[in-house]
């Protein structure tokens, strides 16, 4: 029996209407999420953009006898309750290495205390209503200002906000994860390309590849005990160092890089294995001149992923000692060390509010690393897209 | 059971033994260059080829002809040991060359597969340069070091390939540039810059349009001088023009063997006769 189209249409305007809502509500659902992330954004930036800046004052130092022993005694007994008592701390040190700074004066902008640069910022302070006095008039005369804040990019943590800076994390951060890559890289590809390449298909191989697919969803924290049980108690890498949280990160990256490892290599066709087996290749030149080189953009994006997972990592590095206190740019890979969340972790614990906006300061900075890192991972999978 | 098969078979329809033609192409060559006895190979539980029994000559072109799914990829697959990357293939039986069994033990697949090339069904160049498809297998095998020697190399290679007029000026641009039939060609050219003594060349032009399957009917004409080619098709006026040699395939066997002229316009089997003139059902 055949329908003529009004009925047909009649039919199926239900469906229609229903595949309509469902796009409707799958929109929805997309907004809101795009919604929260905006609003993440907005508000980390809103609290976290004041943190680049900071308040400066410029004083005039006289090193005179009193400032070799107690600093403040170089400046200007008023203008000296609005500079940084971490500046103060410094002078003596700096008569000590320069004594002929001694009897001389100069013209320097410092750090202001943390008080004052809330205050600047329009924040609540502690300053008592003289001390605003003191500071609106140094505003007005041009002595006081907000400038762009060096100390944050350049030192490490501080007890004082207004003194406290992200580089010591970074730097950890930095050899942590060339830790990682230098242990998970290497044993992770070479891994994956035996299972793939190399490899017969029999129980063992299953075994070990349905393990290393769990490995990637057990627990981060999990491997902090292991990293801790293993590499601290057992082989005695010094704690809370970039050595021992790299190893334990490259624990957490090496089931992520094996995988996506393997995705490169099963994507390159069998046609060119069959032509380079075909010219006498053996099998270990098949993989190195044909098949790895083919593989390697999405063994790079794998692996750019996964250290950047590695890189957003606290759990585990809380449990190897690397969320400490650092005023220190690390030097070398067995001193104690701190990396970026943890730093942020730390700062989000500190009751002052001049800490609120380092916390937000530092999650700013790991968020633009790790955009970029995923960034440079897309385009490095659009620059080498292969059409065989 | 197989066995009684294959003996009724030649009883009833008169199969040459070994493998010997019944009459033999008049100009040609008739040097061994690969011999075959009781070959039997398994995938898995199944066997795909059967009891098989075949001379091939020297400087000739052999073509293997069949229905599809009756062997004819697996057993040129035999003859370069490209059956070692599938996992579940089991062989029985004798492939030899120069006097050597080829699937024994202290037989190098490396070197094997350096004397008996293979051009695959679809065109499959590396994704590297025309210069380095041609130059890779020599520099590897250590046929050539000096710049000079590789480039003498590359254009002899292309030229033997009939390729060399058409890409001279973009060696250096990628080897998947090229066009599907250039390709092939290319493909050729990788083979057969080893020097190698066999070509084994898999329904070469079945992704090829007629002119440029004219193309490589003439190349395997003339690369016949210098190689041992042995050819799968299914055009039966290819297997006709090009091959000094026919094998018919059918289910895993070898059902008759002969010189071409014979096979075509007088077949021993009715199966190769009802498979020739298109009857097979
Ligand atoms: N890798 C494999 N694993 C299991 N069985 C296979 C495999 N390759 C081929 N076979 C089987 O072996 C038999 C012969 O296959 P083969 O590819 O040699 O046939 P063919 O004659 O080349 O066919 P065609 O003309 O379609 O290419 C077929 O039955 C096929 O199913
Ligand atoms: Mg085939």
């Amino acid at each position: 029996m055949s329908h003529s189209f009004d009925e047909i249409s009649a039919q199926l305007r239900g469906r229609h209407r229903k595949s309509a809502r469902l796009k409707w509500i799958s929109m929805g659902a997309l907004g809101l999420a795009g919604l929260f992330l905006v609003l993440f954004f907005a508000d980390m930036l809103n609290k976290g953009l004041p943190a680049f800046q900071q308040a400066y004052v410029q004083v005039e130092l006289e090193y005179n006898e009193d400032a070799a022993s107690m600093g403040r005694a170089a400046m200007d007994p008023e203008v000296s309750r609005v500079v940084s008592r971490s500046f103060e701390r410094l002078i003596p040190g700096m008569i000590r290495d320069n004594p002929d700074l001694l009897g001389t004066t100069e013209q320097r902008w410092v750090l202001t205390n943390g008080d004052v640069d809330q205050y600047l910022k329009g924040h609540r302070s502690k300053l008592s209503e003289a001390e605003r006095e003191v500071v609106d008039e140094l505003v007005d005369s041009g002595q006081v200002a907000l400038k762009f804040n060096t100390t944050f990019f350049s030192r490490g943590d501080s007890k004082m906000a207004e003194n406290a800076g992200i580089m010591a994390a970074a730097v950890g951060t930095v050899m942590t994860m060339l830790v990682t890559l230098a242990i998970a890289f290497p044993i992770g590809v070479m891994t994956a390309v035996y299972l793939e390449e190399f490899a017969p298909d029999n129980r063992l191989t299953q075994i070990i590849e349905i393990n290393i697919n769990n490995l990637a969803a057990i627990p981060s924290i999990l491997f902090g005990l292991l990293g801790l049980a293993i590499f601290i108690n057992f082989f005695g890498v010094p704690r809370s160092s970039p050595l021992v949280g790299g190893m334990t990160l490259a624990l957490m990256t090496l089931p992520v890089i094996i995988i996506a490892t393997r995705t490169a290599l099963r994507s390159v066709p069998d046609s060119i294995r069959h032509a380079a087996f075909g010219v006498g290749c053996s099998r270990w030149q098949v993989v190195r001149d044909h098949v790895l080189p083919l593989a390697m953009p999405g063994i790079m994006t794998g692996s750019i992923i996964g250290l950047a997972q590695a890189m957003g990592e606290t759990a585990p590095l809380i449990i190897v000692g690397m969320v400490a206190f650092i005023p220190d740019v690390g030097a070398s890979f067995t001193q104690a060390a701190t990396v970026l969340p943890a730093q942020v972790f730390t700062w989000a614990g500190e009751p002052e509010r001049a800490f609120v906006e380092k916390t937000a300061g530092g999650i700013l900075v790991l968020l633009s690393i790790l955009i970029f890192l995923n960034a440079s991972a897309v385009i490095l999978r659009k620059k080498f897209e292969r059409r065989w | 059971m197989n066995i009684q098969v294959a003996e009724r078979s030649t009883a009833s329809m008169s199969r040459p033994e070994s493998g010997q033609p019944v009459t033999r192409n008049t100009e040609a060559n008739h040097e061994l260059s690969i011999r075959v006895r009781d070959l039997n190979l398994w995938y898995g539980d199944s066997q795909a080829l059967k009891n098989l029994n075949i001379d091939l000559y020297q400087k000739n072109v052999t073509a293997l002809i069949g229905p599809s799914g009756c062997g004819k990829s697996t057993f040129l697959r035999c003859l370069n040991r490209m059956n070692d990357l599938i996992p579940s293939v089991r062989i029985k039986g004798l492939v030899e060359m120069d006097g050597h069994d080829v699937n024994a033990p202290k037989m190098d697949e490396v070197a094997l597969r350096r004397r008996v090339g293979m051009v695959f069904q679809k065109p499959n160049p590396f994704p590297k340069s025309i210069y380095d498809n041609v130059v890779y297998a020599p520099r590897m095998h250590d046929l050539v070091s000096r710049k000079p020697e590789q480039d003498e190399l590359v254009e002899k290679a292309l030229r033997d390939a009939g390729l060399w007029e058409e890409v001279k000026d973009k060696l250096h641009q990628p080897g998947t540039s090229l066009s599907g039939g250039q390709q092939q060609r290319l493909c050729i050219a990788r083979a057969i810059a080893v020097q190698p003594d066999v070509i084994l060349m898999d329904e070469p032009t079945s992704a090829l349009d007629p002119i440029s399957t004219a193309t490589i009917e003439d190349l395997m004409d003339r690369l016949k001088q210098k190689f041992t080619i042995i050819t799968v098709t299914h055009n039966m006026q290819q297997a006709a023009r090009v091959a000094d040699y026919t094998a018919f395939f059918h289910l895993g066997e070898i059902i008759e063997y002969n010189d071409t002229r014979t096979m075509f316009s007088n077949p021993a089997t009715k199966k190769a006769e009802d498979y020739i003139t298109g009857r097979y059902g």
